[in-house]
């Protein structure tokens, strides 16, 4: 991919999702948030962040698919633009929602498990923010850091789970989001699956008897 | 001058003294003149309501008794951001759909166990004594509103059916028109709630005289989203037990099934009494947020109607009986 068309594509990704936010604001000054502003800028924002999060994860899926190379060049930029979305999230609860009443809020985190997890997809989404860099990268060593980014998969699903369980009965969104990370997980294992059996086949001893000794 | 009078005689829920109850004699009385001034108590709002677009302006008489003290919602609020599963889960699929609900003609049958059962017609509904009351609405997800409702005592309709001593609670059910109503129709994961809606009250809490048979708002005929053409109101309890575009009031002498209790048992239970001190399994109850305001405030006992309707509850256990 030329650099013309990557700077073009990452262009492409800053203007869509900062779309939502952009719609907040203009929405702000026009009184166009509906009856319960906060509830619903809070939505957006974690709407905005959980799909960010999953198009995050959908980039190693259409490489392997499609034989692509540039999602993952672009996979970095939509990891920290859903972890912005969810600490704007996580700001509109504390600042607007809450008026930081912090022994509420304390309590809601531990009493309330759609809280609970997703304080802690917040929590887990920090140390991979800090390691986003190319240096960081480098200082932690490919392997270690891949391994570290591996909780992306965790906060995928702790996102969907918040999502879920927030949700009243009745509402069928969340599971559309469910389908879509089973289906992103599932690229993988499915992948991974066939470069062990790829690898297993090219092994010394070869053949269906390595296969069967796995 | 005459509003300006009513509006310093303005009380909250949670200082209507018994004896500021009107006698029901005085306020026929009073009803009689009101009429005249009616239209003219109820200018400041209507013009509000009527700016939304094509109403009908409903007549009724001002019970002074029964007007809260604070700020009224909106009109656009209170008919843009509702909870009716009927039209959709969406708060905006009421007002968006709200148009395929026809309600003429519409019937309402009261039967069970009374000695004379009977099938309203909405006209004949529309003639019990109108008033306008301005209560609270607190719903069960922490945010509330302030509507000035139009309607009659539900007790005056109950009365009318002659209820029998087996006669112990009151079951609401509401129209099942998928025609009509596009939420009823089966989504592609086929869970939503069981149709019809059904709710249901204790007979004593039925009669109570806050509980509001319902055909109207901000001074015009209730809108198809708020539950067109009659709905119940009860002020004290979260806003799902007050059902809506209601065809069939039953007496029953056992607690009615409950369609929130029967999705999510451990959630809703029969009473769901507006009370600060028991949590929702997945938020607490001891704050709302008042539509159009910034902070929340504290969650009053029984939304604020606890002089009038604690007494209900005397010895219950209200975690246990939630």
């Amino acid at each position: 991919m030329s650099s013309r068309v990557r700077i073009a594509l990452k262009a492409a990704i800053w203007i869509a999702s900062l779309w939502p936010l952009g719609t907040l604001v203009r929405g702000y000054f026009t009184d166009d948030l509906g009856a319960n502003p906060i509830d619903y800028i809070t939505r957006t924002l974690g709407l905005t962040a959980l799909v960010l999060l999953l198009s995050s994860l959908g980039m190693t899926p259409l490489r392997v698919l499609f034989r692509w190379s540039w999602p993952i060049q672009v996979r970095r930029l939509l990891g920290l633009l859903a972890f912005f979305y969810v600490c704007l999230h996580f700001a509109v609860w504390i600042g607007l929602d809450h008026f930081f009443a912090w022994r509420r809020m304390w309590e809601d985190i531990l009493k309330r498990p759609y809280i609970t997890v997703g304080v802690l997809a917040l929590v887990l989404l920090i140390p991979l923010a800090a390691t986003s860099t190319s240096g960081m990268i480098k200082r932690l060593g490919g392997a270690n850091w891949r391994l570290l980014h591996k909780l992306a998969y965790v906060i995928g699903g702790l996102g969907v789970l918040h999502f879920l369980w927030l949700a009243k009965k009745g509402r069928t969104t969340p599971y559309y989001y469910a389908i879509t990370l089973a289906v992103l997980l599932g690229v993988r294992l499915w992948e991974w699956l066939r470069k062990r059996a790829t690898v297993a086949s090219l092994a010394p001893r070869g053949g269906e008897g390595a296969r069967a000794r796995d | 001058m005459l509003i300006k009078r009513a509006a310093d005689r303005m009380l909250r829920g949670d200082d209507i003294a018994s004896r500021e109850i009107t006698d029901h004699g005085v306020y026929l009385n009073r009803r009689a003149f009101m009429t005249g001034v009616a239209a003219l108590a109820l200018a400041p709002w209507s013009r509000e309501a009527e700016a939304q677009g094509n109403l009908q302006p409903l007549p009724a008489t001002k019970n002074s008794a029964y007007q809260v003290q604070e700020a009224l919602t909106s009109y656009k609020s209170i008919t843009t951001y509702n909870n009716f599963y009927e039209f959709g889960t969406d708060k905006g699929d009421p007002a968006a759909y709200g148009a395929s609900l026809k309600t003429r003609p519409w019937t309402v049958k009261v039967d069970g166990l009374c000695a004379k059962p009977k099938t309203f017609d909405i006209e004949e509904l529309l003639k019990f004594p109108l008033e306008e009351r301005v209560y609270r609405l607190r719903c069960v997800e922490a945010w509330s509103m302030v509507i000035p409702w139009i309607g009659f005592p539900l007790s005056e309709l109950i009365k009318r059916v002659e209820p029998t001593g087996q006669a112990k609670y009151v079951e609401f059910t509401t129209l099942v028109n998928p025609e009509m109503f596009p939420g009823q129709k089966r989504g592609i994961f086929g869970f939503s709630l069981d149709w019809p809606y059904t709710e249901g009250l204790r007979l004593d809490e039925a009669m109570h005289p806050l509980t509001l048979m319902t055909v109207g708002l901000y001074g015009q005929v209730l809108p198809n989203q708020n539950g067109a053409p009659l709905r119940v109101v009860v002020p004290w309890k979260y806003g799902f037990k007050s059902g809506k575009s209601i065809v069939r009031i039953r007496l029953t002498s056992d607690e009615p099934k409950t369609s929130w209790n029967r999705a999510a048992p451990s959630e809703y239970g029969f009473y769901s009494n507006v009370n600060p001190d028991v949590s929702h399994p997945r938020w607490s109850q001891a704050t709302e947020r008042r539509i159009g305001e910034l902070k929340r405030r504290d969650t009053l006992m029984f939304n604020g109607y606890a002089d009038q309707v604690a007494s209900l509850y005397a010895g219950m256990d209200l975690k246990k009986f939630y």
